[in-house]
């Protein structure tokens, strides 16, 4: 008597048990589904399908003033960007962007950071003071820089009074480019510091100590202890700063350009710029469509070396 | 001895110059009247704040501030709520097509936004989009790189905790906000910062997708005033700088240890 009871009541349990379950899955999947719906439109009709439009585009005829048909017209897009000087010419420069502008950015950020780990006084004022350029607006800065560094600005007053000549700077071909990187690089020595900064405060100082037992000398332990464990840190930084790169080169070469497009003389247009120009100045979408599939093929290109040579393992 | 230890003293605070003379001059131009800007004083001879005044009647900057303090605000809570929640359910539920689903939000992180730029002028001139907050909006409610940050440290929570507050009968968005959310606050944090910043700062797409004056941004206006309206006028542009830059560095120095623990904590993960 007693145990068919206990069997009925456990039969009861166990159905309450599976409703609840039941009940819980259908809470779950309503939760899911409804967190889910808008990221998914979001993901596939905002990101994904213009992507591919953009692939769509680069293959046709699309002028942004013509109302169509957009004819499709193979690779001419592409054959037409590789038979223009302007668009070469661009490439080479974002190039000389990257390779200057990341190289220079993990420098100074990591002769920053190893500075401050040197130091045990005001290390705080001075992460603020050389972290305050990242937080600030590039179009600002930029036409600050613009103004420092004028025809009559205080640079070359300064240069006049030390007894130089007066530079052209942002108005000459072969300066203003590097001027381009140095406030780029200038914006980005605090981030870069900080991220260091972090790296550096993850070696254990027995290392160290270790090798001052071992009689190591100051370069031995930074190049055979610091360096090789602040790689995560450095591949980290470096792909970081090339997407980053790609992206503000546009604000700041149209703010610091003295026409405003990349001059002078092209000096200064970056792929970003050159599409811009492409797509909103001269209205073909083809083109510019184009260049933007060549600019993605060549970040992923280079994410992937990055990837491969900055990871290559170290031996201790 | 002692001079190697001062080393690195001298080493920094050249860079310090180096990194604080733009501002200063910058502040310096500021407040000084149009005759006097040649001058290499950095303290004005003759200060004046007529050029703030001049910039606050004449031109629509305390306009483009505020649209930009909108646009930048609305992105970041879209931001910090849809990619915690996605990052949550990704780390933290089971259903058929997650692997799809996370690859597809991991593969926009290999394609920049300048990719996109003309795919979504046409999208949104055909939508009526252009000239409206909106059509400056839409393009960043959320991020792949902050549905990847936050699904990282989702992973953490233990499930326990999660289970018990099911037990407890907490409705599943409870769960995730209640119990989640708190669990994972410095990241968060350290999301918003970042996608305030970039929204304040966003210069490429405002500008192709805005026409009217109004709608500017602060660095799209900033722009056309400096090589339109203002051109040559220096003290006039570096006030307009000062506007734009000033603000940001206050908010900098109460936040400095959040923004600075908040780059280790993401990028370092």
């Amino acid at each position: 008597m007693g145990a068919l009871k206990k069997e009925s009541e456990q039969k009861q349990s166990s159905s309450k048990f599976n409703k609840l379950l039941s009940n819980y899955k259908f809470q779950r999947n309503v939760f899911i589904i409804s967190a889910l719906l808008l990221p998914i439109i979001f993901y596939l009709g905002i990101r994904l399908l213009p992507t591919l439009y953009t692939f769509n585009i680069g293959f046709r005829d699309w002028n942004l003033l013509s109302a169509g048909p957009h004819p499709f017209i193979g690779l001419d897009n592409f054959i037409a960007l590789f038979n223009d000087s302007v668009f070469i010419k661009s490439v080479v420069n974002t190039m000389i962007y990257i390779v200057l502008g990341v190289t220079g950015q993990l420098l100074f950020g990591m002769i920053v950071a190893l500075l401050l780990h040197k130091i045990n006084r005001f290390v705080g004022i001075f992460r603020v003071i050389y972290f305050i350029p990242y937080v600030t607006s590039i179009v600002a800065i930029s036409w600050v820089f613009q103004w420092i560094l004028m025809k009559n600005g205080v640079i070359n007053d300064l240069l006049v009074m030390i007894g130089l000549s007066p530079q052209p700077f942002l108005n000459s071909p072969d300066q203003a480019i590097y001027l381009i990187i140095g406030a780029m690089i200038w914006q980005s020595i605090g981030f870069q510091m900080v991220l260091f900064l972090a790296g550096l405060e993850n070696i254990p100082e027995m290392l160290y100590e270790a090798a001052d037992i071992d009689g190591a000398s100051g370069w031995q332990k930074f190049w055979k202890i610091t360096v090789p464990l602040l790689n995560p840190t450095i591949v980290f930084s470096a792909v970081i700063g090339t997407i980053n790169f790609i992206q503000i080169s546009f604000t700041q070469v149209v703010n610091m350009s003295v026409n405003g497009a990349g001059g002078p003389l092209n000096s200064t247009t970056s792929v970003v710029v050159y599409i811009y120009q492409l797509a909103f100045n001269q209205f073909d979408l083809g083109m510019a469509s184009a260049a933007t599939v060549l600019l993605f093929l060549f970040i992923l290109a280079l994410t992937v070396f990055q990837l491969k040579v900055l990871t290559r393992k170290f031996d201790y | 001895m002692k001079f190697g230890k001062s080393l690195p003293y001298i080493a920094l605070i050249i860079g310090s110059i180096i990194m604080l003379f733009p501002f200063i001059w910058m502040l310096s131009t500021s407040f000084k009247a149009p005759m006097d800007i040649f001058s290499l004083d950095i303290i004005p001879k003759n200060p004046t704040i007529e050029n703030y005044l001049t910039i606050f009647e004449e031109s629509l900057f305390l306009r483009w501030f505020l649209n930009s303090l909108i646009i930048a605000v609305i992105t970041t809570i879209s931001v910090a709520f849809f990619d915690s929640l996605v990052g949550y359910i990704i780390a933290k539920f089971d259903f058929v097509g997650r692997g799809v689903l996370f690859l597809l939000i991991l593969s926009t992180l290999m394609v920049p936004t300048e990719m996109l730029i003309i795919p979504w002028y046409l999208m949104s001139s055909e939508l009526g989009w252009t000239n409206t907050f909106w059509g400056i909006l839409f393009p960043g409610l959320m991020t792949g790189f902050g549905v990847f940050l936050m699904k990282q440290f989702m992973e953490q929570i233990p499930d326990d905790l999660l289970n018990a507050a099911r037990v407890d009968g907490m409705s599943e968005f409870g769960i995730f906000f209640k119990v989640a959310i708190p669990q994972v606050w410095p990241a968060l944090s350290a999301l918003g910062i970042f996608t305030f910043l970039s929204n304040w700062n966003a210069f490429l797409w405002p500008l192709i997708v805005i026409e009217s004056p109004k709608l500017r941004t602060l660095p799209v206006g900033l722009s056309f005033f400096s090589s339109g309206e203002a051109e040559s006028q220096w003290h006039l542009i570096m006030t307009g700088a000062a506007i734009s830059v000033i603000p940001l560095i206050i908010v900098f120095f109460i936040l400095q240890k959040h923004i600075i623990k908040g780059i280790t904590l993401t990028g370092m993960k």
